[in-house]
């Protein structure tokens, strides 16, 4: 699935984009004696769904923590449009527009369903300490929120868990709440960190609708898969990652024919049936 | 007997439950809603206690006067235990909070600074405001609490004391149901997850620390009025933990909690008090001096409230108001 | 009962594993199981595939008596272990790999098959020698600590370990969940190379379409109850089962 905004993007790692919304140059980060990332040169074009992969260990989650402030390069900087993100704290990063969701799902356990959802809102007077002991100055506001966030769970077909506790959903679930939650902070940009994973394939076609309908909000999307069908379903680029390094980038269909990356990643029995 | 009960009531709605009660809302605030790991709570209840006292001694201002000074003291503790402690893990803070509590009741006890907080004696002569706006319908007049007589100065303070305990629980439970409540809530299960969505994490550590630690603070100041005496001994690291084992038995978390933990915590103390002192004093039924005397009951009340904690957290770990689906969930 | 001349058992053995009408779930008032049955014929692999908080998870998890059986039966080989303990059962001939923390880490590639054996030290070298012929990586990586592997060759120290105390059956929660691709094929051939070697397995999955692939029969559950049985092939030609539970997303048979 191609956009003509790629027509002419070369098929190469750390090409440039014709409008790109987050630049980033020579970002480093090592553990020890790892080095975890090392990205010469990544861009992101606006309005788009990228899809970035690789083995496990190869420096996807380490990436988005550094682009979103929840961990420090050893060395390089990255833009979001044109805003040098460069020791920006995670909060800041977000109210900018970078929300990112978690692998390993962060539901908050003893919270309902329903206020974990409207945790995300943003601009809530309510949320400032002055105005909070006094209902009516945020209830309007509030029940706002409260419909919006109804019509994401029900999107996300988790309506009927509104008020259990995000501990007693199962991972799936969880998974779907991260997302949706993240959503509610109507972000600029959508880092998602597998969003998927866990989630039932037949779920997963309505909510690859759903990410396709960020992008027709105006929306960027970046997320970590390893799920390739989903990959092949939405992204209209694709970034390869390994150890620490970006080893491809291209469409979907140039990345799945691409040795390196069968190799690396995809392995020989892509479009083989197991069972025979 | 009706005597111990009346102890017992007494002790529940006396001005040493008040005083734990304050302590105790706030360490909700801390604790119960926010996650974090104040183990100095008492710190906080001295420099509230000494923000009354050493005003009035010192400098002879009037006791009202010194209400923002209670604020601020326990402002600048809170600014001063959290701004280095706050962005790291809640460990810290633990550590912090338990050392500064120590320092401040070391400090305030120095021989060398006698002059100013009266060291280990503490400061005696500051309740005179107090006393000259007893109200007139208590002035002179005992009343009386079952078979207890409580005076008329004692009263005025308990008046005051549970005006201040409805006044924060009601603030605390408007913030606590509001999108800020929610904030400090979704902080306490994770705080990533808080950053992620937009949220100033530290500030509202910070916030937390404050609010919980002012109130703590006129938990002191209560202490201290009601007891007509500021010293350090009423300030001890015990103050900490029995405020914790208050907001563990009333239900962490809760509005009512600290209340009814404090009320039921204080009402057990004495009533024990009592009976043990009784069944050691040579008259009536009497425990076996091997068991224990009149020289050692009063520790015994200690280990019966002890072994009821264990009991409390094996049987009933959400406490009173607790719920126990919250409980059942192991936040890892 | 098989006969020990080694010619074919005239009469059927019981199944390995039975589950009748399983009611239960995690608190006292709700319940995820709300009926499930299940079968595991000696030497089967099955499948349990179905939508998110359909109790797949907490069937394997009941079966192993790790929470709360409210109603229905669970039998091993014929006799009855309804809320037998886990440990219990692995002594027994149960194999678990669980989807998280399913190594120790601080322990080598060896020593976590090692802790395998705990039952039964004196299987060990013969069991160390069966299960790495089957993932010879285990040998190379014998000494390394198991918390530098990769997530795939985690998942694998994980299946030698439950292994190693030969088990009839092993019961896999999602293995291949955040795994790549390539590895991902890897324990579902792994898992078929397991079962030619007689081990039954009973695998819980999200990658329905190749659990579905490799499986001899397969159970779609849903909101706690059987919803859809037959054997692999069929499932995944089943247009319900297609369009409720697997999706038309893929370009081809493969995952």
């Amino acid at each position: 699935m191609s956009d003509d905004a790629f027509a002419d993007v070369p098929r190469e790692p750390g090409a440039a984009k014709p409008e790109p919304i987050l630049v980033a140059d020579s970002v480093r980060r090592s553990f020890g004696g790892l080095t975890a990332v090392d990205v010469q040169h990544l861009e992101v074009q606006r309005n788009s769904i990228t899809a970035l992969i690789g083995p496990n260990g190869a420096g996807k989650t380490t990436f988005f923590n550094l682009l979103t402030g929840f961990d420090s390069p050893d060395s390089g900087e990255w833009a979001f449009n044109g805003t040098s993100m460069n020791g920006v704290s995670p909060y800041k990063a977000a109210r900018k527009g970078m929300v990112r969701t978690f692998q390993l799902t962060k539901s908050l356990t003893r919270m309902s369903v329903m206020e974990n959802m409207r945790l995300g809102a943003t601009g809530q007077t309510g949320e400032k300490l002055w105005v909070a002991p006094f209902k009516f100055l945020w209830k309007t506001q509030e029940d706002a929120v409260t419909t919006r966030a109804e019509g994401l769970l029900a999107r996300f077909k988790l309506d009927h868990m509104r008020d259990e506790f995000g501990g007693s959903l199962s991972g799936g679930q969880r998974k779907l709440l991260e997302m949706a939650r993240a959503l509610m902070v109507e972000p600029e940009m959508v880092m998602l960190d597998e969003p998927m994973a866990g989630v039932n394939p037949a779920l997963k076609q309505s909510l690859l609708e759903h990410v396709k309908g960020l992008k027709d909000e105006g929306r960027t999307v970046l997320f970590v898969e390893h799920d390739m069908d989903m990959v092949h379903e939405i992204a209209d680029w694709v970034v390869v990652m390994a150890e620490g390094q970006i080893i491809a980038e291209g469409p979907p269909s140039f990345i799945g024919a691409n040795q390196a990356v069968i190799d690396a990643y995809l392995g020989a029995h892509q479009n083989t049936d197991l069972g025979v | 007997m009706s005597q111990t009960i009346s102890n017992g009531l007494f002790g529940a709605i006396g001005v040493t439950a008040i005083a734990y009660c304050l302590a105790a809302i706030g360490l909700n605030v801390h604790f119960g809603y926010t996650g974090l790991l104040n183990f100095g709570q008492a710190g906080f209840a001295l420099v509230g206690g000494y923000a009354v006292a050493m005003p009035v001694m010192n400098w002879q201002w009037s006791i009202w006067a010194t209400i923002p000074v209670v604020i601020i003291a326990s402002s600048i503790f809170a600014l001063l235990l959290g701004i280095p402690t706050l962005r790291l893990r809640s460990d810290y803070l633990a550590i912090v909070t338990i050392a500064a509590a120590e320092i401040l009741r070391l400090l305030v006890s120095t021989p060398k600074l006698v002059h100013v907080t009266g060291a280990t004696d503490g400061i005696n002569s500051f309740t005179n405001d107090i006393q000259n706006t007893i109200p007139g319908f208590l002035k002179g007049k005992s009343v009386p609490l079952w078979e207890k007589q409580i005076s008329d100065y004692e009263m005025w303070v308990m008046i005051l004391g549970w005006f201040l305990v409805v006044l924060f629980s009601v603030g605390v439970w408007s913030l606590m149901r509001s999108p800020w409540g929610r904030v400090l809530r979704s902080i306490r299960e994770d705080e990533d997850a808080a950053r992620s969505l937009g949220k100033n994490v530290f500030a509202y550590k910070m916030t937390s620390l404050v609010l919980g630690g002012v109130i703590g603070g006129f938990g002191g100041a209560i202490l201290v009025i009601g007891q007509r005496n500021a010293s350090p001994g009423s300030f001890q690291t015990q103050f900490t933990f029995l405020t914790y084992a208050i907001i563990v038995l009333g239900g962490v978390g809760k509005v009512k909690g600290p209340i009814v933990g404090a009320m039921i915590f204080w009402f057990m103390i004495n009533v024990s008090d009592n009976l043990l002192a009784d069944w050691t004093d040579g008259s009536g039924f009497q425990l076996p001096t091997w068991v224990m005397d009149s020289s050692n009951f009063s520790f015994f009340r200690w280990i019966l409230v002890g072994t009821g904690l264990v009991l409390l957290v094996i049987f009933r770990p959400q406490g009173i108001f607790g719920d126990k689906r919250e409980q059942a969930f192991d936040v890892r | 009962m098989s006969m020990s001349d080694g010619s074919a058992a005239v009469e059927t053995r019981p199944n390995v594993i039975d589950v009748k009408e399983l009611v239960g779930g995690y608190t006292s008032d709700v319940n995820i199981l709300n009926g499930c049955n299940l079968t595991v014929a000696p030497g089967e692999f099955v499948g349990i595939i179905g939508p998110n908080g359909a109790g797949k998870s907490t069937l394997l998890k009941a079966v192993l008596g790790l929470l709360k059986i409210r109603s229905g039966a669970v039998y091993l080989h014929g006799e009855e272990i309804t809320g037998t303990k886990a440990h219990e059962l692995v002594g027994r001939g149960v194999g678990f790999v669980p989807q998280t923390r399913n190594v120790f880490p601080s322990l080598t590639v060896r020593e976590n098959l090692e802790m395998g054996c705990y039952l039964k030290p004196s299987m060990f070298h013969e069991r160390y020698e069966v299960v790495c012929e089957m993932f010879p990586k285990l040998k190379t990586r014998a000494s390394q600590s198991a918390s530098a592997l990769s997530g795939g060759e985690r998942q694998m120290v994980a299946m030698g370990r439950a292994l190693m105390l030969n088990p009839s059956v092993l019961l896999l929660d999602e293995p291949s969940a955040g795994l790549s691709p390539m590895l991902q094929d890897e324990v579902f051939i792994n898992c078929r190379h397991i079962n030619a070697a007689g081990v039954a397995i009973l695998m819980v999955e999200q990658n329905a379409r190749r659990c579905l692939q490799v499986a001899d029969r397969g159970y779609v559950l849903d909101q706690g109850r059987n919803a859809y049985t037959g054997s692999g092939r069929e499932l995944l030609a089943d247009p319900n089962v297609i369009g409720l539970y697997l999706g038309t997303l893929a370009r081809t048979t493969g995952g």
